[in-house]
């Protein structure tokens, strides 16, 4: 079996993975980061977003191989490690952005390459059509938009 | 009020876990020696299984064993069942068909397992499973509900696959109400089948401990307790006291994961006979062949009314589809859940309603968010937004006209109304929604090419499920109560131990902002635990939006024995009589003087015992309750919508939308507005993008998010909810409950909107671009006062 080696959250790892193993699959089972979620199988609901290289990537839809010698950030990887939230996830909390918490962790990892791509300063309409890829279930998104606006703005 | 207690928008406990990706789901549990298993599904929606073949499969790499429907059944494993009975009018039980856990000899949808593969991995068990052969004999099914009863009949104890033919209220009198009427509205409805899909898969793994001869079920379930009970008593995998079932963190649910299903059943069987740990983990494809499928209803309605608008009665004959098996509440959501909220808001003098409920070859229907009520507030709802459209009579005027204003208030489908003020959240939503001035906004729409439209939804739902007794007397083979036990440790903090179960509704926080303003002790010294067989003795778990009004009412009573006890300990302590003690604020004080001992201090005093005679009183402070409801609670409200329509594409985007809601008291304002946005977007979802689609053969052709469209954010708009209150009269607190509300209320309005924008009632639900177009075609518009 190949082996993969990259970096996750400031961490090298590596290990044995087949060539169909999902990066998902990687961070999950292999590394027992599980904050990173599967909800679907068909790329559409983004519970599994991460960023690689500094980009949102969907890791259902990204072949661990695919990520040798790559920066991984993962939902585990944003507060500070004296356990200091980052302003992202402290703004879903302050504005109720989450009921299950279930595709949170891909919605916040969604939100941060939202302010990367927009800004700073973000209007409701634009949050709204940048969150196409991320489904929810419980909250109807009117406490997501609020959050990740109050999020992006605390990150100026 | 204090920023911790009864009314506060308290921030979340559950959420640091939630944002930092340490909350723990059932996928994310993982078990020393754990294996995965692979369902292996049928292709066809009806055929016999007239051959399996494993072998090839056995061999592959990292197989440990294929178990088929045949070996569950010589090991007796018993069968799956519905656990509420329904009689037909003729008298004679439901026709309740057998469901065995893996088919063993026909299956009955596409998706009906026939095998599973244990293996090592999940690569490995998928692998396996493409090579179990299983030969087939397709037979023809039976797909459409309209014309179930004339199609192959799918169950032997099902002639004309009916499962029964139900009624409630009196046919005569409405038959001569009807015979009365200077007016009557007539309606065709779809109440269109959903996927609930929530965003965690369901999921379950079982390990057996060999030395204990016990079994623990880690599983997405919304009621493990109940899981435990059905398990136990009737499939009878093992006794109730060695089975343990944990539902740790559970992403969603919305009535989905209430049921008990074969997978949690193999799993446990699999894991006996294995000797390793077994995990099954939904993929979202196999969710939509086997997770409950909701609503799914084909109705004619009618309101009879006179002259003035005042409705006179209302009749409806309803075929509800109940999938291939009956899955364990299927046959009440369509009955009980259902015909018994016909009145809506409104005085009407005669009711009644048919149910029948048919079998068909597709995924098992049950109960999903609302479960009942918004097929009945959709009915209600468009019949008299029509009637006033028909008679020329303003949709909120028609309504007022026919408010119930006294209660208590009985209607003639069992439900006796406890408390509301309908007129109020009508003419708070009215003002909200600037309705005053709909007409300037239409004219605006117009000159930009779009039809504006406005449509009403004045819902009302039962909630707090329920009186035991009652259900019991209507067919439920369980009570319907909560319990809590709330143990306060000798160092002043509390446990409560919850029946309910929080998948997503923060009961974290909301207990124990009751808990700690009731005996004024800081809110982050109260713990809530649920979930948890072996740790919170037996519960009913959450769905019908009960958790405030029962199992909040359960702790309620729980900490009235805290406080009696608690009273007992402080007069030893204080040396008064137990009388003259009164407690407030935290404190326990001898009436009348300066003499106070704090809370924590009794609490450790009830456990050193050192003040009292522990044979005269029991040493500790712990005290449990379980709470039956007295009555159903009622909330209700109105919700406006706006919508403008494109008249080139039909397409329909909500421009506004108001919600005023009645839930009686309130805990956490935040957490209640956020179940008023969830259930809006579903509800939203219904009416405009969501609907399972099967083609004449069965073949699920919706069966991937690619194919079945889910509420995105761009699809809804910021939502305005307010509230107003008029206390539930059956609970302590006087909650009502909220969960569902918003899922009940809102497809009306939007069909409402939509059709008052073009001018045409020929509007089906999903009210697609093209279902709006092709409906413009034939309609003139009305045009703005």
């Amino acid at each position: 079996m190949p082996t993969v080696s990259m970096t996750v959250n400031g961490k090298p790892v590596s290990g044995e993975v087949e060539a169909r193993t999902l990066l998902v699959q990687f961070l999950r089972e292999n590394l027992r980061l599980t904050g990173t979620h599967v909800g679907c199988d068909t790329s559409q609901c983004g519970a599994c977003v991460v960023h690689v290289d500094g980009i949102a990537a969907k890791s259902c839809t990204t072949l661990a191989l695919q990520c040798e010698g790559a920066k991984i950030t993962t939902i585990e990887g944003l507060a500070e490690p004296g356990g200091k939230l980052h302003p992202m996830q402290e703004a879903f909390r302050e504005h109720h952005g989450l009921q299950c918490g279930y595709c949170t962790p891909g919605m916040i990892m969604a939100a941060l390459d939202i302010v990367r791509r927009n800004g700073n300063d973000l209007d409701e309409h634009t949050i709204r059509e940048q969150l196409d890829g991320n489904l929810c279930r419980c909250t109807g998104y009117h406490n997501i938009v609020k959050a990740i606006a109050a999020g992006a703005k605390a990150m100026a | 009020m204090s920023a911790t207690g009864i009314g506060a928008a308290v921030r979340r406990k559950e959420d640091v876990r939630f944002v930092t990706g340490k909350g723990q789901y059932t996928d994310d549990v993982v078990r020393p020696g754990e294996t995965r298993a692979v369902f292996v599904r049928s292709p066809h929606a009806r055929a016999r299984i007239k051959g399996l073949d494993a072998s090839e499969a056995k061999k592959m790499p990292g197989v440990i064993a294929v178990l088929t429907g045949a070996e569950l059944a010589s090991d007796k494993i018993g069968n799956l069942i519905c656990g509420w009975m329904i009689h037909s009018k003729d008298g004679s039980p439901m026709k309740m068909a057998p469901h065995p856990a893996l088919a063993a000899t026909i299956v009955n949808h596409v998706g009906d397992a026939v095998a599973v593969v244990i293996a090592e991995t999940q690569a490995q068990g998928r692998d396996a499973a493409e090579k179990v052969k299983v030969d087939y004999e397709v037979l023809p099914a039976a797909t459409d509900p309209a014309k179930a009863k004339s199609g192959p009949q799918i169950h032997e104890i099902a002639p004309k696959n009916t499962i029964y033919e139900w009624s409630l209220g009196d046919a005569k009198a409405t038959e001569a109400a009807f015979a009365s009427a200077q007016h009557v509205t007539k309606l065709d409805i779809v109440n269109n089948r959903l996927a609930p899909n929530a965003i965690e898969p369901r999921a379950a793994l079982a390990e057996y401990d060999a030395g204990t001869d016990h079994l623990t079920l880690w599983n997405t379930s919304q009621n493990p307790h109940v899981a435990r009970l059905v398990i136990s008593a009737f499939v009878g995998i093992a006794p109730e006291h060695k089975l343990r079932v944990i539902a740790p963190d559970v992403g969603g649910g919305f009535g989905s994961k209430i049921f008990i299903y074969p997978e949690e059943v193999v799993c446990l069987w699999a894991a006996r006979k294995v000797q390793r740990p077994v995990k099954w983990t939904s993929d979202r494809t196999e969710a939509f062949v086997t997770d409950a499928h909701g609503r799914d209803h084909i109705t004619h309605a009618e309101l009879a009314l006179d002259l003035n608008g005042k409705i006179l009665a209302l009749r409806a004959k309803t075929i509800a589809n109940l999938g291939a098996y009956m899955s364990t509440f299927s046959s009440s959501v369509p009955t009980y859940l259902y015909a018994t909220l016909l009145s809506g808001q409104y005085d009407i003098p005669q009711i009644y309603c048919e149910v029948d409920a048919v079998y068909t070859n597709t995924v098992p229907v049950d109960a999903y968010r609302g479960a009942g009520r918004p097929e009945a507030t959709f009915v209600v709802e468009r019949l008299v937004e029509v009637a006033a459209r028909e008679m020329g009579l303003d949709p909120a005027d028609l309504r007022k006209r026919n408010f119930i204003k006294s209660f208590p208030h009985q209607t003639p489908v069992i439900m006796a109304y406890d408390a509301g003020d309908y007129n109020a959240s009508l003419k708070k939503a009215m003002e909200i929604a600037d309705v005053k001035s709909f007409g300037k906004r239409k004219r605006e729409s117009a000159r930009n090419g779009k039809l504006r439209g406005i449509g009403y939804s004045t819902y009302i739902e039962a909630c707090g499920i329920a009186p035991s007794q009652a259900v019991g007397s209507l067919g439920a083979g369980v009570g319907l109560w909560e319990s809590a036990e709330v143990r306060v440790n000798p160092t002043g903090s509390v446990e409560v131990l919850t029946g309910s179960h929080a998948h997503g509704q923060g009961h974290e926080t909301t207990f124990a902002q009751l808990v700690s303003e009731r005996l004024g002790i800081p809110f982050d010294n109260v713990s809530i635990v649920h979930g948890d067989t072996d740790k919170v003795q037996f519960g009913m778990g959450t769905y019908g939006s009960r958790s405030g009004a029962v199992g909040m009412s359960a702790i309620v009573k729980a900490l009235d024995k805290i406080e009696a006890k608690a009273k007992k300990v402080a007069a030893h302590m204080l040396e008064a009589a137990e009388g003259d003690i009164e407690f407030k604020d935290g404190k326990f004080t001898v009436a009348g003087t300066d003499k106070s001992a704090a809370f924590g201090d009794v609490a450790l005093n009830a456990y050193i015992a050192h003040k009292f005679s522990g044979q005269e009183l029991e040493p500790g402070l712990k005290e449990t309750s379980f709470y039956d409801p007295t009555n159903f609670t009622f909330p209700a409200g109105c919700h406006i919508c706006e919508v403008e329509v494109d008249r080139d594409t039909g397409k329909a985007e909500i421009v506004n939308w108001t919600a005023v809601d009645d839930f009686g008291t309130i805990i956490n304002p935040m957490i209640v507005e956020g179940q008023v946005h969830g259930g809006i977007a579903q509800g939203v979802g219904q009416a405009l993008l969501e609907g399972v689609v099967y083609d004449k053969d069965g073949q699920l052709v919706s069966g991937s998010f690619m194919d079945y469209t889910m509420p995105r954010a761009h699809d809804l708009p910021s939502f305005k909810v307010e509230t107003t209150m008029t206390r539930a009269p059956s609970n302590p607190l006087g909650i009502k409950g909220c969960g569902e509300a918003g899922a009940i209320a809102a497809p009306a309005a939007v069909i409402n909107a939509i059709t008052d924008a073009i001018g045409s009632e020929s509007v089906s639900m999903p009210a697609t671009a093209n279902t709006v177009w092709s409906a413009l075609q034939k309609a003139t518009p009305r045009q703005a006062a």
